[in-house]
């Protein structure tokens, strides 16, 4: 039996795909942990990211942090957060977002730095008050940057959010460590199966964010 | 704290032991990964059309969770030190080579022309030229590909404690020592942390032609048109 098999005979069986341990379900419990640890390290990073990017001020100080938070490992940090504050959402969250925060905040940064400063003095020499060149003339133009750093911050919390279920919660991460302590090789492939299909999805809902917000003038270039 | 460099025995390793196990569990992978991507980003500049396919398999390889990838590969290799480096040197190609390919074509048309024009073959270009001038960029990758390998050896501990200084994770629950899931976070942070500095040192040894001091840090007042993942002037 090679890989192949072993993910043919998990999606095959009738049993994987409904009730509390199903495939949509699993998947259900995935894509919520994903979106609200996005959604926390967006909230951190984005505005942090825009601000240091738009003043110039500060690059050096979030080079490093983003360096130490990268340094950090994920499964490591679950489990001593869980050692230390218990079992429950949280616990998952931290690692997650510390996982997700540094891409997000030096691409934003980077970013915001790298608009071509032509247009942010024309914005100014208009009269533009600051938060509004930064929000109708740095933003736009650094959008393409923004959305590839909130991608590899998605692509990462989805492979890295199975480890909720090391912690007793769901996710797809479920199938991989039953699958891992029940010697069922069908469920962890079909697991990590989900995981990278889920994944690849990922891209393709930022590659269309990408088609639908960028504007046209500045996909061209 | 109490015990803090108290290792249980079980582990069969002292805490310095487990720095040196944790040090080849993490750094092997990815000198694997660099023999491996060199050849490899060298056909993606020669043929254009592989790299887009190659970037496309490694990305699809890179999404597998870790943990997913071990437990697969316990089929094949066992519960060894093998089964968590192969997984980590498969990551690292999916950084090393888009570093490798951007940094080599990077270098300027005359550059190679006035190599050429010298008299240099393309082996010699390649290692003397192409090579040292993307250099930058390759450091670039291999910090972050060195980072995240450090920090992914800890799963290992999953797979029957494969994970050098991630079984201090398992033993803290299992004696219900949280202090030594605090020694297994710092001590695995401060590892990726020295990695990371001795590469910036590595890459300020390799390119003595380049500013000193924070190096890939440009000045204020120059802002590029789109800033490289590796941000090194080129």
């Amino acid at each position: 039996m090679n890989v192949l098999d072993f993910a043919h005979a998990f999606f095959s069986d009738g049993a994987h795909w409904h009730g509390y341990d199903g495939i949509p379900q699993r998947l259900l419990e995935h894509v919520r942990y994903t979106l609200l640890a996005l959604a926390l390290a967006a909230l951190i990073g984005l505005p942090v990211g825009l601000l240091t990017g738009h003043t110039g001020r500060g690059g050096n100080a979030l080079a490093f942090i983003a360096n130490a938070a990268r340094a950090l490992p994920s499964f490591g940090l679950l489990v001593l957060v869980v050692l230390l504050i218990g079992f429950g959402l949280l616990p998952v969250m931290i690692p997650l977002v510390v996982l997700a925060v540094p891409p997000i905040l030096v691409t934003t940064y980077e970013a915001v730095r790298s608009v071509d400063p032509s247009p942010v003095d024309a914005a100014r020499g208009m009269g533009m008050h600051e938060s509004r060149i930064l929000l109708q003339v740095e933003l736009p133009v650094a959008l393409p940057l923004i959305l590839s750093g909130l991608r590899s911050a998605a692509i990462q919390i989805v492979s890295t959010a199975t480890i909720a279920a090391y912690v007793s919660l769901g996710g797809l991460g479920r199938y991989i460590i039953d699958g891992l302590y029940q010697r069922d090789y069908e469920k962890v492939v079909g697991g990590a199966t989900l995981v990278a299909v889920l994944a690849l999805l990922t891209l393709a809902v930022f590659w269309a964010a990408g088609r639908f917000a960028v504007s046209p003038g500045v996909r061209r270039r | 704290m109490n015990g803090f460099f108290d290792i249980p025995s079980d582990l069969q390793h002292s805490w310095s032991g487990l720095i040196g196990l944790h040090l080849r569990e993490g750094l092997l992978p990815v000198a694997a990964g660099l023999l491996l991507a060199l050849p490899l980003a060298q056909l993606c500049v020669r043929f254009r059309w592989l790299y887009p396919p190659v970037l496309g398999v490694t990305t699809v390889l890179y999404a597998v969770p870790s943990l997913a990838f071990f437990v697969v590969l316990i089929d094949y290799t066992g519960q060894t030190e093998l089964t968590v480096m192969i997984p980590l040197a498969v990551y690292s190609l999916v950084v090393l080579i888009p570093a490798i390919v951007d940094g080599v074509r990077s270098v300027p048309e005359e550059t190679l022309a006035a190599a050429t024009a010298m008299g240099f073959g393309p082996v010699r270009r390649y290692l003397q030229v192409q090579l040292p001038i993307a250099a930058p960029a390759i450091v670039a990758g291999l910090r972050v590909a060195t980072v995240s390998s450090i920090s992914l050896v800890s799963v290992g501990a999953l797979i029957g404690n494969q994970g050098a200084l991630g079984n201090l994770l398992a033993a803290a629950q299992k004696y219900d020592r949280p202090e030594l899931a605090v020694n297994s976070v710092l001590t695995t942070a401060v590892l990726a942390i020295l990695c990371d500095a001795a590469l910036v040192l590595l890459r300020i040894l390799l390119t003595p032609w380049m500013p000193r001091g924070t190096g890939d840090r440009r000045e204020p007042a120059v802002r590029r048109a789109r800033p490289e993942p590796e941000g090194a002037t080129r």
